[in-house]
């Protein structure tokens, strides 16, 4: 069985500028965010970003390497409104493809089964089709005759995620109340690195859980990245909580000066 | 007793969005709806279920009895055993409401939160509303962005419905003929002008507007020991 295992800079090097890259987590919680700081230290940019945002997505539209942005919504949780997301929104930054919680998921489950769409009763009578004059619909061809979105796939080049624990094969555990969407990014992706706050032998993942902790299957990983404190400052229960602290200095600090101490700490700090 | 507050009126107001509804999710989206989804629970409506705000089904005192991650609860929400109370920014007398962002879309004035789960919400359960300032600028003639599809926009969708609006001023509904606003209960202080004042849209106004009830002796117990004993509804509506 391969040994999968590399660094957060080496998962970088193999992404490039125009990718579609979808991030893992929801809002401020279980973010991969050793795996977006090495991007951010990187040149890699012009990224079609799919992410439930937190600051994942504060922080790469703040360092403008987002070309276009599919996402529901973009929040810190307890700070609701995430200020360098609205910042770049304001200043007309990103092309940005704004669709409903339930049509992206979707979107991500007709990727992880090569289907061009799914049908979902979501968005119809809503401004999500104004703004998104791509989108189509499709009628039921049994008797009830409905219409429904037709919620393209989204087919991500590479995944980003966080988990609790994982094997060097790239058997991912979740040890939170949440998988959020994580596998579904790992299956919708042709690539996919899976960060995680411990790696541990294989035999060891069934002793920190039962079986359906087991998220993220080997087969849909490329690599496996040992990154403490990976998800800081959002949460990563029950490792750990979200650094309140550090997400307000986060929220409140002009961004080139977040930057500064934040590309430049070691993991965890 | 103490007088009744404002923040409690909205608090009964809130609940009896799910008064009836069964054996359903309640969903709420801030401080007094929660407080509100609970009181039903302990009272009126025994066998709602409540989340504790994660992955968790809780009962009132936060006993787990269930597991709700996101992926399962956008399932129940288009299985329709589900009713949500949520937040709008803005919104208009067919009840579309906006949380996305004000001004043009394309370049807002104000980037807020996104249109969330607003749009399956309002295709798939009775999905209510609730405004803790009644104002021009929440109760619009239209909203810049439809993220919760109204009656309008709706176009008579089979599992579209909005049961109520509850705002710090009052209860609305949409018991008019062509499907708009309509005031269907003043809390108490509350007069007629005042709704009209903090109403940017022309509402229908009954020529009886009853006032929103009051609460039981044990309801106002239930709030003040039980369900909010640090009195944080008072953040949220002051009296």
């Amino acid at each position: 069985m391969s040994d999968k295992t590399m660094t957060a800079d080496e998962v970088v090097s193999r992404l490039h500028s125009g990718m579609t890259l979808g991030i893992g987590g929801w809002g401020s919680r279980r973010k991969p965010m050793a795996l977006v700081r090495a991007l951010l230290r990187s040149e890699v940019s012009d990224l079609t970003v799919v992410s439930y945002g937190g600051p994942d997505v504060g922080m790469l539209a703040a360092a403008g390497r987002i070309r276009k942005l599919v996402t529901a919504f973009v929040t810190l949780d307890s700070i609701p409104l995430e200020p360098h997301y609205r910042a770049a929104r304001e200043r007309g930054a990103f092309e940005l493809t704004e669709i409903d919680e339930a049509m992206f998921m979707w979107g991500l489950r007709a990727a992880a089964n090569r289907l061009p769409f799914l049908p979902v009763r979501a968005g119809l009578g809503s401004d999500v089709m104004r703004v998104n004059p791509g989108l189509r619909t499709v009628t039921s061809p049994y008797e009830d005759g409905e219409t429904f979105v037709a919620m393209p796939a989204l087919r991500l080049d590479a995944a980003l995620v966080h988990v609790n624990r994982a094997d060097r094969s790239g058997n991912g555990q979740y040890l939170g109340p949440d998988p959020y969407f994580d596998d579904l990014f790992c299956e919708a992706a042709d690539t996919a690195y899976v960060s995680c706050e411990r790696i541990v032998d294989t035999a060891e993942l069934t002793k920190a859980g039962p079986p359906q902790t087991l998220l993220i299957k080997r087969h849909t990983v490329t690599g496996v990245v040992e990154a403490p404190h990976g998800a800081h400052f959002t949460s990563c229960a029950p490792d750990y909580g979200r650094d309140e602290a550090v997400q307000k200095t986060y929220a409140t600090t002009a961004w080139p000066e977040f930057a500064a101490r934040f590309l430049a700490a070691e993991e965890g700090a | 007793m103490k007088d009744v507050t404002r923040a409690e009126y909205c608090v009964i107001a809130c609940a009896e969005a799910w008064r009836g509804d069964g054996e359903v999710l309640a969903s709420p989206m801030g401080l007094i709806p929660s407080v509100g989804a609970r009181l039903a629970r302990l009272t009126f409506a025994p066998d709602l279920l409540l989340t504790d705000g994660e992955a968790t089904l809780v009962r009132p005192d936060g006993t787990a009895e269930g597991w709700l991650p996101y992926r399962q609860h956008l399932a129940w929400v288009t299985g329709g055993r589900r009713h949500v109370m949520m937040g709008a920014s803005q919104i208009d007398r067919f009840g579309n409401q906006n949380i996305s962002c004000i001004g043009d879309w394309e370049r807002p004035k104000r980037q807020l939160l996104g249109v969330r789960g607003a749009p399956v919400n309002t295709l798939n359960n009775p999905t209510s509303y609730w405004v803790p300032r009644h104002s021009r600028r929440v109760f619009v003639e239209r909203v810049d962005m439809v993220c919760g599809v109204g009656y309008d926009h709706a176009a008579g969708a089979r599992y579209h419905r909005i049961p109520r609006v509850v705002s710090d001023l009052g209860v609305f509904d949409f018991a008019t003929p062509d499907r708009s606003m309509r005031l269907a209960s003043l809390h108490p202080g509350v007069t007629v002008e005042q709704v009209k004042e903090a109403t940017g849209f022309e509402l229908t106004v009954p020529d009886e507007v009853p006032a929103t009830r009051e609460p039981t002796a044990e309801e106002l117990r239930l709030i003040r020991e039980v369900v909010d004993p640090a009195g944080a509804r008072a953040r949220e509506v002051a009296s």
